[in-house]
């Protein structure tokens, strides 16, 4: 069935058991996106030491795609330095407009290519990039205020 | 029933296709935007092949025949609602139809009953689609005046006990739905409408989900403005309805051509109602359409229709309170209540129980329907809805009820 493609093991394993999910008290940014078109809301924490990310803790509701492919950020974007999580970033956005066309590179997003699925699913695509967008506006904020530390 | 859902299916030619590998299109979204019947797609489409000109302007055969038209489907809104040709304005949609009043009110010469201060107040619900909520928002934040409003009971009803309280001597607008959108709660308006009026204030009745689906007559609603949408009632996309019986004492919102009666190049002065609101060249062929629709709706019985749906909406709720760990959002019975039905789920998300029923060529809506508000109060993150019309039968319940459990089983 086709929906399988879009409901990949991997996803609803990080549905069910997400990682990262609890707000850290302490962070360099927070930041709070929502998906007007359905509801879903999240909450993301990014720390940076040094130019690079050292945790990332989000909280948030949300459809099975929005909650798996912010855990998968999360998980996926911590230790590495902006410029590599900016490339990540790129990759993963490029992917999800694919239309299916393309797989994604497993040694650059890891879990995330279960995701590719999402990209024959227009209407999905937002929840998928909900936790990304919600990163990428984070490290803009701490960038601006603390030029990454 | 007294009509046959079966023949009645047969004049909506999108029920011939099928859905995600051929399945039968289960079609239960029509509180979003319903099907359109053969007669109404071939009559905006004549309208266009055959009599297109610009209404009110030319001096030829073709804009003869398109006013007698667009004012024919005028007449035909008038009669379904029992109003007056003059009472009835074409806009683009009912949230067009709600934001002209609002802001008509907003351009109403101090000391007029349309006029707002920092002193009067505005007062909605709870349950309202957007479209009936910011523009008041919007409209109190450039007066000053206040916005109040009726909450929702945790059964889905309007609490109305401390009406006194939120309808006061300041009131200036009620503004409320007729069938909320979510809940399906058809509101009771008799005791809203005395009070209203009982301070001087004006009420302003969102029918979008009435209109299409139950016998209106507006000179028994006791309301001052009523707005629809076309495409709601098997009418074409781009042509909504706003009634009124007090549109002469009203400015007009959108100003340009057609909607005048002289103009210099310091001044105008307005055209009586209903041309003071519509400036431009309408939305003729869409009008047009529209009154197809209602044709259509009339040869069938409106009472008809609405006994149709109040009895599938008891076969519908009771189906899906059969359903392990289902919850339905608004009333569980059929009393006072439309063919919405909003629902949660256990643990799945509606957007992806929305995306398994799909996957099985069920459509439903998910998320918060446009009434945010309404959905936070009622404690939940979004639901899904199920929306019934015409041309559904117990075989598209069937069809939801098996989709929820295979979604049960795939999410388990
Ligand atoms: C109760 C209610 N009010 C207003 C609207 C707005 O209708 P439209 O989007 O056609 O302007 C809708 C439909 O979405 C509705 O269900």
């Amino acid at each position: 069935m086709e929906l399988d493609s879009l409901y990949q093991e991997v996803i609803l394993d990080h549905y069910k058991h997400p990682l990262n999910k609890g707000l850290s008290e302490n962070y360099g940014a927070q930041v709070h996106h929502v998906n007007p078109s359905c509801g879903d809301e999240i909450t993301l924490n990014v720390t940076a030491i040094d130019g690079k990310i050292s945790a990332i803790t989000w909280d948030g509701v949300g459809c099975s795609i929005s909650q798996a492919s912010v855990s998968i950020a999360s998980d996926l974007l911590v230790n590495k330095s902006f410029a590599e999580a900016d490339a990540i970033l790129n990759e993963f956005t490029e992917l999800m407009q694919s239309k299916g066309t393309k797989e994604g590179n497993p040694d650059v997003l890891e879990d995330a290519v279960a995701l590719a699925g999402v990209s024959k699913f227009p209407a999905r695509i937002k929840c998928a990039l909900l936790g990304w967008m919600a990163f990428k506006d984070a490290a803009v904020r701490i960038n601006t205020t603390t030029g990454g530390e | 029933m007294s009509f046959d859902v079966t023949k009645v299916r047969k004049d909506f030619p999108i029920f011939e296709r099928t859905i995600r590998d051929a399945k039968k299109l289960v079609y239960l979204d029509s509180g979003a935007t319903s099907q359109k019947p053969l007669s109404v797609i071939e009559a905006e489409g004549n309208f266009y092949k055959f009599t297109n000109a610009a209404v009110h302007r030319g001096a030829h055969q073709l804009a003869e025949e398109a006013t007698d038209a667009y004012e024919g489907a005028r007449l035909k809104v008038a009669s379904f609602l029992g109003a007056k040709e003059e009472e009835i304005v074409f806009t683009k949609n009912a949230t067009e139809s709600l934001n002209l009043v609002a802001y008509a009110m907003g351009n109403a010469q101090p000391g007029s009953r349309f006029a707002l201060t920092s002193k009067d107040q505005i007062v909605v619900t709870e349950m309202e689609h957007h479209a009936n909520l910011i523009p008041w928002q919007q409209l109190a934040a450039r007066t000053g005046a206040e916005l109040k409003w009726f909450e929702v009971t945790p059964e889905g009803r309007l609490d109305l006990s401390a009406i006194n309280s939120i309808i006061t001597e300041n009131t200036k607008v009620v503004a409320l739905t007729h069938q909320s959108n979510v809940l399906g709660t058809i509101n009771p308006l008799e005791a809203i409408t005395a009070r209203a009026h009982e301070v001087g204030a004006v009420v302003v009745l969102d029918a979008c989900q009435s209109v299409p689906h139950m016998p209106i007559d507006v000179k028994k609603l006791n309301v001052d403005f009523l707005a629809f949408s076309g495409h709601k009632a098997l009418g074409p996309t781009g042509v909504g309805v706003l009634w009124s019986s007090v549109f002469e004492e009203l400015p007009p919102f959108l100003f340009g051509g057609s909607m005048i009666e002289t103009v210099t190049m310091t001044s105008a002065t307005w055209a009586p109602a209903p041309r003071k609101f519509e400036a431009g060249v309408p939305n003729m062929a869409q009008a047009v359409g529209l009154g197809a629709a209602l044709d259509y709706l009339t040869d069938i019985g409106m009472q008809s229709i609405f006994d149709h749906e109040v009895e599938l909406t008891g076969y519908l709720i009771n189906g899906l309170l059969q359903i392990p760990e289902l919850s339905i959002v608004g009333p569980r019975n059929t009393d006072a209540r439309g063919g919405s039905v909003s629902f949660t789920v256990g643990h799945i998300h509606p957007h992806d129980l929305g995306q398994y029923l799909d996957s099985q060529g069920v459509a439903v809506r998910t998320g918060h329907h446009c009434a945010w508000p309404l959905t936070r109060k009622l404690g939940v993150p979004a639901t899904t809805r199920a929306s019934l019309y015409l041309y559904n039968d117990e075989s598209d319940c069937d069809a939801l009820f098996a989709a929820i459990t295979g979604a049960q089983k795939y999410f388990a």
